[in-house]
């Protein structure tokens, strides 16, 4: 009770000096593209991710990714690999930044990046200069993916 | 070339195990249409590279689909087929004349959709539509046709009926070889904020599923088509800004250069495919 309690006051503390948002230009790459920090310095949440990774007008996952989490939601794509047990293989800081410039870890993919928002050809011009997906979200789905274990 | 059997036998197994269930068909089935068999595998031109066959969209619908095109009775795209045959004896325009006062019976039309797009005699690359409306305007003296009116949709899938069965053969060398850099340039080029090119999908990844969509090579030699998500016919310069817009990017005009000139590589890439027109898909 009383660590939880101390735990809670040093987060209210430290909460204002890193919630500052990591602009996408500025996100900092270690070996193999992995994204150590958090992009928001709120902790990400499992279940908003878990929609996020769903829903077809943000993540849209299930396009190219197989889940079983999501066994309820029809018809999962195979052009990309399963994501069962993904957070066994993967560590957080992998995932982020998998998630947010894949091709910085496999330079031939065909996933998109989810937290870039320039040097695309020709984007749509409402879509100029924005990400696919808010640091927040990247965050809560890299916390939903780190829930799924074989 | 992507390991096509193993990825399809990849699917079929994640579809006995998941909820991935949309119907796939038949793969090996034979397209046969009033005792006709029509070309859906050949030997990938010489210019693809990367691949080894070629393969109608045709083999990747489910087998209700495919059952569909094969019988004319139940094809809906048979009736601009008859919508195309009426319009090509109607009289129109200050010159008093219908396509037959030219060109005859329609039969004559045979091999066209084989060699579209075409460079025409100023150089410049044309789609079927393209020619149709210069017939109109420049020698019937009438009305140019929408490029995705139903008039414009008859009267092309009429057209390429004619040619059903035989193979495409567009020319991509010559007067063509520009436009057809200029079109192999953008099949490969990721656009988009999702970043993706053509090849991505119908390349790298045909015979695999997005989602419930089961990734075709994304050949046009059955265009025009009767899709069942449209309930109606479609061009080939629709079909194009669909996937262009489905990468979250501008699209192009349908008639514009760049569409057409995609069109032809496009096309290039199903040389040696029948004409289907007028196909049905999903």
């Amino acid at each position: 009770m009383k660590l939880t309690a101390l735990a809670a006051g040093a987060l209210m503390i430290a909460a204002p000096a890193i919630a500052d948002e990591v602009a996408p230009g500025d996100v900092v790459f270690g070996e193999y593209g992995v994204v150590e920090t958090s992009l928001t310095g709120v902790v990400g949440d499992p279940a908003a991710g878990r929609d996020t990774f769903a829903n077809r007008r943000l993540g849209n996952c299930l396009a190219c990714h197989q889940n079983s989490d999501l066994a309820n939601e029809q018809f999962h794509g195979n052009v990309g690999p399963t994501l069962d047990g993904v957070g066994d293989r993967w560590t957080e800081a992998n995932l982020r930044g998998i998630l947010v410039n894949a091709k910085n870890v496999f330079p031939n993919t065909m996933m998109p990046a989810f937290y870039v928002n320039e040097g695309f050809v020709n984007v749509r011009e409402d879509l100029a200069g924005q990400t696919i997906l808010s640091a927040q979200q990247v965050e809560d789905v890299v916390a939903y993916l780190m829930t799924l274990h074989d | 070339m992507p390991g096509y059997t193993r990825k399809a036998t990849l699917a079929v197994l994640l579809a006995g195990t998941v909820m991935v269930a949309p119907a796939l068909g038949d793969e090996s089935a034979e397209l046969v249409i009033d005792g006709e068999t029509l070309i859906t595998r050949a030997p990938a031109p010489e210019h693809m590279e990367n691949m080894s066959e070629i393969m109608s969209g045709w083999l990747f619908r489910s087998s209700e689909t495919q059952a569909v095109q094969m019988d004319d009775f139940d094809n809906p795209g048979m009736l601009y087929v008859d919508e195309g045959l009426d319009l090509w004896n109607v009289v129109e325009g200050e010159a008093g004349e219908s396509c037959a006062s030219c060109h005859g019976d329609a039969e004559s039309m045979a091999g066209v959709r084989t060699q579209m797009p075409h460079v025409n005699e100023n150089g410049e690359l044309w789609a079927m539509e393209d020619y149709i409306n210069n017939c109109r305007t420049e020698r019937m003296g009438a009305e140019a046709w929408g490029w995705e009116s139903n008039e414009m949709l008859s009267m092309t899938t009429m057209i390429s009926y004619q040619s059903r069965g035989m193979p495409m053969d567009v020319q991509i060398d010559g007067e063509a070889a520009p436009y057809w850099e200029q079109g192999r340039e953008m099949y490969y080029t990721r656009t988009g904020q999702l970043n993706f090119s053509c090849a991505n999908c119908h390349e790298d990844n045909y015979g695999n599923m997005l989602r419930a969509d089961h990734l075709s090579q994304g050949q046009i030699n059955g265009f025009p088509v009767y899709r069942l998500k449209w309930a109606g016919v479609g061009s080939i310069h629709r079909r194009l800004r669909g996937c262009i817009t489905d990468t979250r990017a501008e699209t192009y005009g349908r008639g514009s250069d760049e569409l057409t000139a995609l069109e032809l590589y496009v096309a290039s890439r199903g040389n040696g495919l029948s004409v289907e027109a007028p196909s049905v898909r999903n």
